[in-house]
């Protein structure tokens, strides 16, 4: 019974957030596109030969940059963004009324907002395949279904980041600029620009401790079927999400108990 | 056009931007911090990219630094200028107080290109001048007056395509109503200025140089410092940045004739 209420509720908020981003394609369109940072960084992976000193084929190192895209596009997470404008307007308040978390609803936003996207990130893989012809390949179901797995943990671990950082609202009013500090080792330490396996090896005693080389290094080399710890991956990623649920859950009691409402 | 008018005016935005600005008090210390470990992660990128060749496209990591110094210091410049004011184009014609600025006494592209300031960018310029200087010693540069002339019309007429191109970008909102996402993708472009041109492929050369002219950006200004570069090539950069800023006003005077107002 519950959980039906659960599942009809998830179902329609789906529905209704896939319709309005579905009014934007072009600026989803242009979104996928502004993710092709990779591919630059594949290019000079390539053109200046970088890849012999980490034993990586060009083969291999443009299918891990590839997939690095495709995790990319499906773990990207902007709910802080998306918080701090509805808090300082004021639409915070009629949500927390509501018998439903709001956080569902970001989430709900997120999902259709990939499946928007999904295509032109087909359109972009293809272009990609014109030009890179032999870097086609076809992964294994198996392995196929654990890199999704692991995309979509990656996803819930950066979502799960965000709405802590989107609940620091409640005290500061301007989380979006904590968020850009938190992008930075997101950025450098990710794997988005260099796989982990380049980093130094000081970098890397150390480098799979913190959650940054589960967002995209991991799912992309497994996806990419380049060499990988997968139980070690897959158990990092859900040990993290783990560790911040409860830190979100806390927060955000504490925040709503400090809420003063805005805007009208 | 009376210059003294405007330099009033200018000292005017000034003041309130910047009173405004620093009620956020812990937001530009976040912005430092986030600046600061912006550079560590690019030179630590860098690092990668060297630890085991001496050479990218043609140049040596002490080379590459000062790329590194000229991008920081123009990404500062875009944080407190361009894009606090260029990304508020999209906000005016969306809520249709372009109106207002249309209706001043003042010439509407100065207004809409200068009313805001970020200080948190000064870090970044400040930072880029120190890591300039520092790649000054290592390469044992000297210091000439003609040296210093050169470098300063490089560097200004970086400035200036950076400037044309941001707000080329915003003035398409006349038509689009939102570019939010095209703003992305040329950031996503720009962030290829961090590295040498040489080091891609020749198409992305072309592409880099000719439809979106990065290249002109910061090669050719870190080229002056190397005195590697040629007449013809700063003589090319210095007509490039007239065209893009000449056809920039001559845009934007056309775009406003196709605005109507949103508001009433």
């Amino acid at each position: 019974m519950i959980f039906n209420l659960i599942n009809r509720k998830i179902f329609t908020l789906l529905k209704v957030q896939y319709s309005n981003m579905l009014e934007y394609r072009v600026e989803i369109a242009l979104w996928a596109v502004s993710g092709i940072i990779p591919f630059f960084m594949l290019n000079i992976w390539t053109n200046n030969n970088l890849n012999e000193s980490i034993n990586i084929s060009d083969v291999m190192l443009s299918r891990y940059f590839l997939c690095a895209f495709f995790v990319r596009q499906f773990s990207v997470v902007w709910v802080v963004f998306s918080f701090e404008e509805d808090s300082l307007l004021g639409k915070v308040s009629p949500y927390l009324i509501q018998p439903l978390n709001p956080f569902f609803r970001y989430f709900a936003q997120h999902l259709a907002e990939q499946i928007t996207r999904f295509p032109f990130a087909l359109i972009i893989a293809f272009f990609f395949f014109i030009f890179n012809p032999e870097s086609i390949w076809i992964p294994n179901l198996g392995i196929l279904f654990l890199s999704i797995v692991s995309t979509f943990l990656s996803f819930l671990i950066q979502f799960l980041i965000q709405s802590i950082v989107a609940c620091l609202c409640f005290w500061t009013e301007k989380a979006s600029s904590i968020e850009r500090l938190l992008f930075i080792p997101t950025l450098f330490l990710s794997g988005l620009l260099a796989p982990v396996v380049s980093f130094p090896a000081e970098v890397k005693s150390w480098i799979y401790l913190t959650p940054f080389p589960y967002l995209i290094d991991f799912p992309a080399n497994l996806m990419s079927g380049n060499e990988t710890n997968i139980s070690r991956g897959l158990s990092m990623q859900i040990l993290w999400i783990f560790l911040l649920f409860p830190l979100f859950k806390r927060i955000w009691f504490e925040g709503t108990k400090k809420y003063t409402a805005m805007g009208s | 056009m009376n210059l003294s008018k405007y330099l009033n005016v200018y000292k005017k935005f000034l003041h309130t931007s910047l009173a405004s600005e620093l009620e956020y008090k812990t937001n530009i210390l976040v912005d430092l911090i986030t600046a600061i470990l912006s550079l560590i992660g690019s030179i630590f990128l860098l690092s990668i990219f060297f630890q085991n060749n001496g050479y990218i496209g043609g140049w040596k990591f002490e080379q590459a630094l000062i790329i590194q110094g000229i991008y920081t210091i123009l990404n500062g410049i875009t944080n407190t200028w361009f894009n606090p004011n260029l990304t508020e184009i999209v906000k005016h014609i969306r809520e249709g107080t372009l109106d207002f600025v249309l209706l001043k006494p003042i010439d509407s592209q100065f207004f809409i290109s200068l009313k805001k300031i970020n200080p948190s960018g000064f870090l970044e310029i400040i930072l880029g001048f120190f890591l300039l200087l520092f790649c000054i010693r290592i390469n044992q540069i000297n210091l000439s007056l003609s040296f210093l002339t050169l470098s300063v019309i490089t560097i200004s007429c970086s400035i200036c395509i950076l400037y044309s191109l941001w707000f080329f970008i915003s003035t398409t909102t006349i038509w689009f109503v939102k570019t939010w996402n095209a703003i992305e993708v040329l950031r996503s472009f720009l962030y290829i200025g961090r590295f040498p041109l040489n080091s891609f492929s020749f198409s992305l050369r072309v592409f880099f140089s000719i439809f979106i002219p990065i290249a002109f950006i910061t090669t050719i200004p870190s080229e002056v410092f190397l005195g590697l570069s040629q007449l013809w090539k700063i003589l090319l950069e210095v007509i490039v940045a007239s065209v893009f800023l000449i056809t920039s006003r001559k845009f934007w005077l056309f775009a406003l004739k196709f605005y109507s107002s949103a508001s009433s």
